[in-house]
C-alpha cells in the first residue's frame, strides 16, 4: 500500500494575549491509502486543529509554526493559494461535527451542489451538475427532487448525509469527518457509521475519523491514533490497542468506558483534567495524571518507541 | 403565497389604528403649541373683531372635541382638507412635493445601503487590519455627525471651494421643469422626453443631498454590517464551504453577505423613520423643495391641516416601507413563514 499523507514534525500554534497556546506540537502520522485512521482524544487534545490544518483551514491566530504535511509527496504547508483550492473539495473533503449549521441556510441544496462542482470542473453544464448532484442523493437514500428543497426542510440525519455528499461528488481520495456523528441521534448515528462504511469501499476512500467516542473508532477504524494535549500518546492497530492499551493515557480513556457486562461498582475514571496548553507541563505533558510517572518524565519530553508493531510516546517503554 | 397575503392585508388593516392615533396626538400637539394659524396670517397686531371673524371662519372658535371629530370624519372620507392659510387643496400641496422627497430619499437610502453594506463587509474580511480600522472610525464619526451640518459642510467643499456642484434645488436656474414635468420624479421626467442635458442637471444636484443624507445613514449600517458578518464569517457553513473549495472573495460577498443581510433589512424598516426626520433637514439645507420642507414652512404658519396631511403621508410612507422589507424578508430567507 501506497502512503497518501504523511505529517512530520507538524506544530500549529495560537498566540493569543495571554501566550501561546500550543495546539500541536511535533505531531508525525503516516497514512496509508484505503485505511480508515481513528483519531481520539479528549476535548482540546488538538485533533480537530489537526484535522483543520491538513486542509489549512485554521482560522487566525492559528498558524502551522513548524513541519510538513506530504499528500502524494507534495508539501500542503508550502502550497501556494491557488494550489490549495484546487485540493480542498478535490482531493481531501472534510466534513464538520453539526450537519445543522455546516449547510448555507439561504441557499438550496441543488445550488450548494451546483456551485462546487462548478468550481472544480470550470465549463461543465449545469443541467449535467444537477444530475450528478442527484445522482449523488440517490446513493446516499435520499430522492433526487429534495434536491430543490432549503437546508431546513430536511432532519439532521439527512443534512449530514448530504454534507458527505457534497464532500465526495468530486471523488476525492481523503475524507476528514471530524466528529461527524456528535449531534446526532444513536439510531441515525449508526446508520451514518455503516454508510460510511460502504462510500469509503465504493470510492476506495482514505478517512481520518476524528471523534471521542470510543466507539465509533471501535466500528470503522483499521487504526487509531490517540492524542493528548497536542501530542501524539500512540498509534498502532484498532484491536491491538482495544486488547492492549501500552500508554498510561489510552489504558485510562479505555478503562473508563462503562461497560454493563462487567459487574463493578463503579466507574473509573481517571484524575486531574487535561493540560493547559499555554504552560504545558514540562516532560511528558501526561506526567501530572500518569499513575506510572518517573523522574524522567518530569523534564524530559518521551521519544516515541516502536513495541509490538505500535509506536507509543512513554518512557515506560523506553 | 396565500399566507403572504393574508399577512400583507393584516398588515394594511393595522395601518388604519396607527395612523388615527399619530393624527390625535398631532392634533393634541399642535393645538397645545402656542400660536395659530389666525395670529400667524394677520400677525399680533390685527383688531379683536378681525381675528374674531377670521376664526369663526375656520372654524377654529368651535369645542376643541368638535373639530376633532370633524376632522376624523374628513379623514375618513380620504378628505385631507384645505389648507388654513392658502387657498389650496392639501392633496395637492403634497402631491407637488411627494416626488421630490422620493427622488431624494431613495437615492439616500442607495447610497447608504451601498457604503454602508460593503465597506461593512470589506472590513470584517479585513478584520484589524488598517483598511478595518479607517473603516470603524469612518463608522462612528459619520453617525455622529448631525445631518445639517454634514450638508453644510458638503456645500462648503464641494459648492464652495472646489466649486463643482450645485448647493441648492432641483435644478439649474436655466433649466425649466415644466418643460419636461409628468410624473414629477425628475428622473423619470427627463428620460421619457429625452431631454438628456435636463437629466445630467438633475443628477448633479441631487449628489450633495443625496450624499448628505446617505452617509450620515451610511454610519449604522457599516457597524451593522461588519458585526453581523464577523458573526457569519464564523458559521459552520462558512469553514464548510471554504473547505470544498469555494474561492474566499465569492465566500464572503455571496454566502456570507446573504445571511449578514438579514438583520440589516431589519435595520433598513427601522431606519426609514429616521431617514424620513432626515429629510426634512436636509431639504431644509438644500433648499430641495420636498415635503420635509413643506412641513418646516408650515409649522412656521401653523398651517393645521396641512401640516396633519403631511405628517399622515410620512407615516403611511413609513408603514409602506416596512412592509416592502417584511416582503423582501420573506424573499432572502426561505425559513421566514407568514
Amino acid at each position: 500500500m501506497a502512503t497518501i499523507l504523511e505529517i512530520e514534525d507538524l506544530s500549529v500554534h495560537f498566540p493569543i494575549h495571554i501566550g501561546t497556546v500550543r495546539a500541536v506540537e511535533d505531531v508525525s502520522l503516516n497514512l496509508e491509502e484505503g485505511e480508515v485512521m481513528g483519531l481520539v482524544g479528549e476535548s482540546g487534545c488538538g485533533k480537530t486543529t489537526l484535522g483543520f490544518s491538513i486542509l489549512r483551514l485554521l482560522r487566525p491566530p492559528g498558524r502551522i509554526v513548524k513541519g510538513r504535511i506530504l499528500y502524494h509527496g507534495q508539501d500542503i504547508v508550502q502550497m501556494s493559494e491557488k494550489e490549495i483550492l484546487s485540493l480542498r473539495g478535490r482531493k481531501i473533503a472534510m466534513i464538520f461535527q453539526d450537519p445543522l449549521t455546516s449547510l448555507n441556510p439561504l441557499f438550496r441544496i441543488d445550488q450548494q451542489f451546483i456551485e462546487t462542482l462548478l468550481t472544480h470542473e470550470k465549463g461543465l453544464h449545469k443541467r449535467a451538475a444537477f444530475t450528478r448532484a442527484g445522482n449523488m442523493l440517490e446513493s446516499l437514500g435520499i430522492s433526487p427532487e429534495r434536491l430543490l428543497e432549503y437546508p431546513h426542510q430536511m432532519s439532521g440525519g439527512m443534512r449530514q448525509r448530504i454534507m458527505i455528499g457534497m464532500g465526495l461528488i468530486l471523488s476525492p481520495d481523503l475524507l476528514i469527518a471530524d466528529e461527524p456523528t456528535t449531534s446526532l441521534d444513536v439510531i441515525v448515528e449508526a446508520q451514518f457509521l455503516d454508510l460510511l462504511n460502504d462510500l469509503r469501499k465504493q470510492f476506495n476512500l482514505t478517512i481520518i475519523l476524528i471523534t471521542h467516542n470510543l466507539g465509533n473508532v471501535a466500528q470503522l477504524a483499521d487504526r487509531i491514533t490517540v492524542m493528548y494535549g497536542g501530542t501524539i500518546a500512540e498509534v498502532g492497530e484498532a484491536n491491538a490497542i482495544f486488547d492492549n492499551p501500552l500508554h498510561p493515557y489510552t489504558q485510562g480513556l479505555l478503562s473508563s468506558i462503562p461497560n454493563i457486562k462487567l459487574d463493578k461498582p463503579k466507574l473509573k475514571t481517571m484524575p486531574g483534567s487535561p493540560p493547559d496548553l499555554v504552560n504545558p507541563p514540562s516532560g511528558c505533558v501526561f506526567h501530572p495524571r500518569c499513575p506510572y510517572a518517573k523522574d524522567i518524565c518530569k523534564v524530559q519530553k518521551p521519544e516515541t518507541f516502536s513495541k509490538d508493531g505500535r509506536l507509543v510516546s512513554c518512557w515506560l517503554y523506553g | 403565497m396565500k399566507n403572504l397575503a393574508r399577512y400583507i392585508i393584516t398588515r394594511l388593516l393595522l395601518t388604519i389604528p396607527m395612523v388615527f392615533i399619530l393624527l390625535s396626538i398631532v392634533f393634541v400637539v399642535l393645538r397645545v403649541m402656542p400660536g395659530d394659524p389666525v395670529s400667524s396670517m394677520l400677525g399680533g397686531h390685527a383688531p379683536e373683531r378681525v381675528i374674531e371673524q377670521k376664526k369663526e371662519e375656520l372654524g377654529l372658535n368651535r369645542p376643541l372635541s368638535i373639530q376633532y371629530l370633524d376632522y376624523l370624519w374628513q379623514i375618513c372620507r380620504l378628505d385631507l382638507g384645505e389648507s388654513m392659510v392658502f387657498k389650496q387643496r392639501v392633496t395637492k400641496a403634497i402631491a407637488e412635493k411627494l416626488p421630490a422627497t422620493i427622488e431624494l430619499t431613495i437615492f439616500g437610502i442607495l447610497i447608504t445601503l451601498f457604503l454602508g453594506v460593503f465597506l461593512g463587509a470589506y472590513a470584517a474580511d479585513r478584520r484589524r487590519t488598517v483598511q478595518d480600522y479607517v473603516i470603524r472610525l469612518y463608522g462612528i464619526v459619520v453617525y455622529c455627525i448631525p445631518v445639517y451640518w454634514m450638508g453644510l459642510m458638503l456645500q462648503l467643499i464641494f459648492g464652495i471651494w472646489l466649486d463643482i456642484l450645485p448647493i441648492s434645488g432641483r435644478t439649474s436656474p436655466r433649466v425649466f421643469a415644466s418643460t419636461f414635468e409628468k410624473t414629477g420624479l425628475y428622473i423619470i421626467d427627463t428620460i421619457l422626453v429625452r431631454d438628456f442635458s435636463a437629466l445630467g442637471d438633475v443628477l448633479i444636484h441631487l449628489v450633495l443631498p443625496a450624499f448628505t443624507l446617505g452617509l450620515v445613514l451610511s454610519g449604522i449600517f457599516v457597524r451593522l454590517t461588519r458585526a453581523n458578518m464577523l458573526d457569519v464569517l464564523r458559521a459552520d457553513y462558512i469553514i464548510a464551504a471554504e473547505a470544498r473549495g469555494i474561492r474566499h472573495k465569492k465566500i464572503v460577498y455571496k454566502h456570507a453577505l446573504k445571511n449578514a443581510f438579514i438583520p440589516i433589512l431589519t435595520m433598513m424598516g427601522l431606519q426609514i423613520a429616521l431617514l424620513m426626520a432626515g429629510a426634512v433637514l436636509t431639504e431644509t439645507t438644500f433648499s430641495w423643495p420636498g415635503m420635509g420642507r413643506l412641513l418646516l414652512e408650515r409649522i412656521y404658519l401653523r398651517d393645521y391641516p396641512t401640516i396633519q396631511g403631511v405628517i399622515i403621508m410620512i407615516a403611511l410612507i413609513v408603514a409602506m416601507a416596512s412592509l416592502v422589507v417584511d416582503i423582501i424578508y420573506a424573499i432572502v430567507d426561505p425559513r421566514v413563514r407568514y
